[in-house]
């Protein structure tokens, strides 16, 4: 899509939001604006009201978990505007004991994403109606997609017939979890060999 | 449940649940109801009892194995949601896809729009009482199966889109029975219609219900059938087109009431012209490559492989450690079948992604039903729960 647009709204947005938006950029023709966590909600308020805007879906929240970071989890709204053609990804950090405000008020649909957030990250957002784990078993403990939490989880279930229910037991795996590193340390030969350099220096006269 | 108490004399209010392991659940949905009657009072979808991890199971795998994790997402239209992982990784890789392919891929995902909406017309049937429509249907789904069988070996979990391309170029003989099939179908599409459409039961069960107003379908983030059936002219193929839907001559039907009925209209029309989407793909396939010929991407060609060593390290390497993605990050977007299908993948320069959140279109469709079913009876549930067209693999992911 248009890169000179996309560029144009993005100095809009930071233009009338100045104090809200850290920062706008354009990357593989996407629209990515950074805020401080505690103005995501006027931020997106602006973003579906304002004439020029006019986002008026809210297609996705999600988080992405960066364990290094000392603001741990990223959480990132994609929005997309029927009125202008355009896309738009927001992102604000936060780590695990600070809450998000929740933006169900604008976007009823973030319901369900925020409790997803929130069980998959343990993202908390403030002032939810109803933030329940969503995609979990029922009294799953646990979030799944933190990048410390393994691949093998850590209970299994079964059907036990002597007490006739299903019973919970830590994960026993009859063979290590095979997690192969395939990545080779050896990056090989780049463009250029040692040496060449002076070939087509040679070659250019 | 919570208001159960202040009700606690009123004997005409009551909780029930519907499903997990009912037929016109579509899957394995638990829905629990508050009903004053038989009028619904609120609905409460428990969802995630097909919940599998696929995101975290993506980061674990390359990406080129983690395609096949998008065939089970969404099973009916399979290839739709290859498609848009693809596209993303083909983004952020800076990698063109030759013509052939484009064309291939348009083809194959509109017959997997054809097979989803097969499926769905003809069960929303069943789910108000009619029988015959998905014995009718079906048999045409199973020939549109053998199409993705013939094409990559499989029937439902095709593995066929590939970063670059698609996995093996198509025979002529299956583009020419494929175009056969073109000219067959429009007549099951009259028995459809001669069975369905105007059927009085059908009517009666399935207009004026589950509306959803144009606000509505925009808050609550409906995408594809859902949206359009509003009044909404909105279908990425046409807005954001991607490969080859910008050289193609298609219509959007829109639909006016917003309720079952215009849904289903519009999915019977979405299929015609998906046909004729087909038919225009089969006669301007130009012929060439159907892979990238970048070869850090693409595996090497069988026959070069038995000749040369380096084509045979390539395969090893490729299939072993898989290729490098450079850092960044990318949202892309396909018309799936049930709405806006989304892929957002972020990238750490290694052979894995480092997230993969999938965007399913059914998720919101069925946050929405609450809000559309309140104030419904309880047989109306099931249709529109028919309606939403939704399917359990891509909601639980």
């Amino acid at each position: 899509m248009n890169e000179s647009a996309l560029i144009e709204l993005g100095e809009h947005i930071a233009g009338e939001m100045e104090q809200v938006v850290l920062g706008a950029s354009v990357a593989f023709g996407e629209l990515t604006l950074t805020a401080h966590v505690e103005h995501i909600e006027p931020l997106i308020k602006f973003l579906r009201d304002d004439p020029t805007c006019r986002f008026s879906q809210l297609i996705d929240i999600c988080g992405v978990d960066y364990p290094g970071r000392s603001q741990r989890f990223e959480i990132v709204y994609h929005l997309l505007s029927l009125h202008q053609n355009q896309r738009v990804r927001v992102k604000v950090t936060t780590d695990e004991n600070a809450a998000v405000p929740s933006i169900v008020n604008l976007f009823p649909v973030a319901n369900w994403y925020e409790r997803e957030a929130f069980d998959m990250y343990g993202i908390r957002f403030s002032d939810h109606p109803d933030l329940r784990r969503i995609l979990t078993d029922y009294g799953f403990s646990g979030h799944p997609l933190r990048k410390d939490f393994p691949v093998t989880g850590f209970v299994e279930v079964r059907y036990d017939d002597e007490v006739k229910r299903v019973v919970y037991e830590p994960v026993k795996l009859t063979q290590e979890y095979r997690s192969f590193d395939f990545l080779s340390p050896w990056e090989g030969a780049g463009e250029l060999l040692p040496g060449d350099e002076k070939a087509t220096e040679e070659g250019a006269e | 449940m919570n208001d159960m108490t202040p009700h606690a004399q009123d004997e005409r209010k009551f909780t029930i649940n519907f499903g997990p392991q009912h037929p016109a659940a579509h899957g394995v949905l638990r829905l629990v109801l508050d009903l004053d009657g038989e009028i619904v009072d609120r609905i409460d979808p428990h969802i995630g009892l097909l919940h599998r991890g696929t995101e975290k199971l993506i980061e674990t795998k390359t990406y080129t194995q983690a395609i096949p994790y998008f065939d089970r997402l969404d099973y009916v239209g399979t290839m739709n949601q290859e498609h848009g992982f693809c596209l993303a990784a083909e983004k952020l890789l800076g990698i063109e896809v030759p013509r052939r392919a484009q064309f291939i891929r348009v083809l194959y995902s509109e017959i997997g729009r054809i097979l989803n909406h097969i499926l769905n017309v003809t069960t929303q049937a069943l789910d108000v009482g009619a029988l015959t429509p998905p014995l009718w249907g079906f048999e045409e789904r199973e020939k549109l199966m053998v199409f993705y069988e013939r094409a990559c070996g499989a029937r439902l979990h095709a593995a066929y889109f590939r970063v670059g391309g698609v996995h093996q170029d198509l025979p002529q003989d299956l583009i020419d029975d494929i175009a056969a099939w073109c000219d067959e179908f429009p007549k099951i599409m009259d028995d459809l219609h001669a069975l369905v459409t105007g059927n009085r039961i059908f009517k009666q069960r399935n207009v004026g219900i589950g509306v959803v107003t144009q606000e509505q379908a925009l808050k609550w983030g409906l995408s594809g059938v859902m949206l359009r059936s509003t009044g909404l002219a909105w279908d990425l193929r046409k807005a954001q087109p991607y490969e080859v839907y910008n050289e193609l001559d298609f219509d959007i039907p829109v639909g006016k009431n917003g309720d079952c009925y215009d849904r289903y209209l519009m999915r019977m029309e979405e299929m015609v012209q998906s046909l004729s989407i087909m038919k225009q793909c089969i006669a301007k396939m130009p012929e060439g490559e159907v892979m990238t010929e970048d070869f850090k991407v693409r595996p090497p060609r069988r026959a070069e492989m038995k000749r040369s060593m380096e084509a045979l390290i390539h395969h090893f390497k490729l299939y072993t450690e898989g290729f490098k993605v450079p850092e960044g990050e990318v949202y892309t977007a396909v018309e799936a079948p049930k709405g806006e299908f989304g892929v957002y993948l972020v990238a750490d320069g290694t052979n894995k992604p480092y997230r993969c959140k999938i965007r399913a279109p059914g998720f919101p469709h069925l946050h929405i039903m609450d809000e559309i079913t309140r104030g419904h009876l309880l047989a109306d549930v099931s249709a529109v729960l028919g309606s939403l067209d939704i399917v359990f693999g891509e909601i639980d992911r």
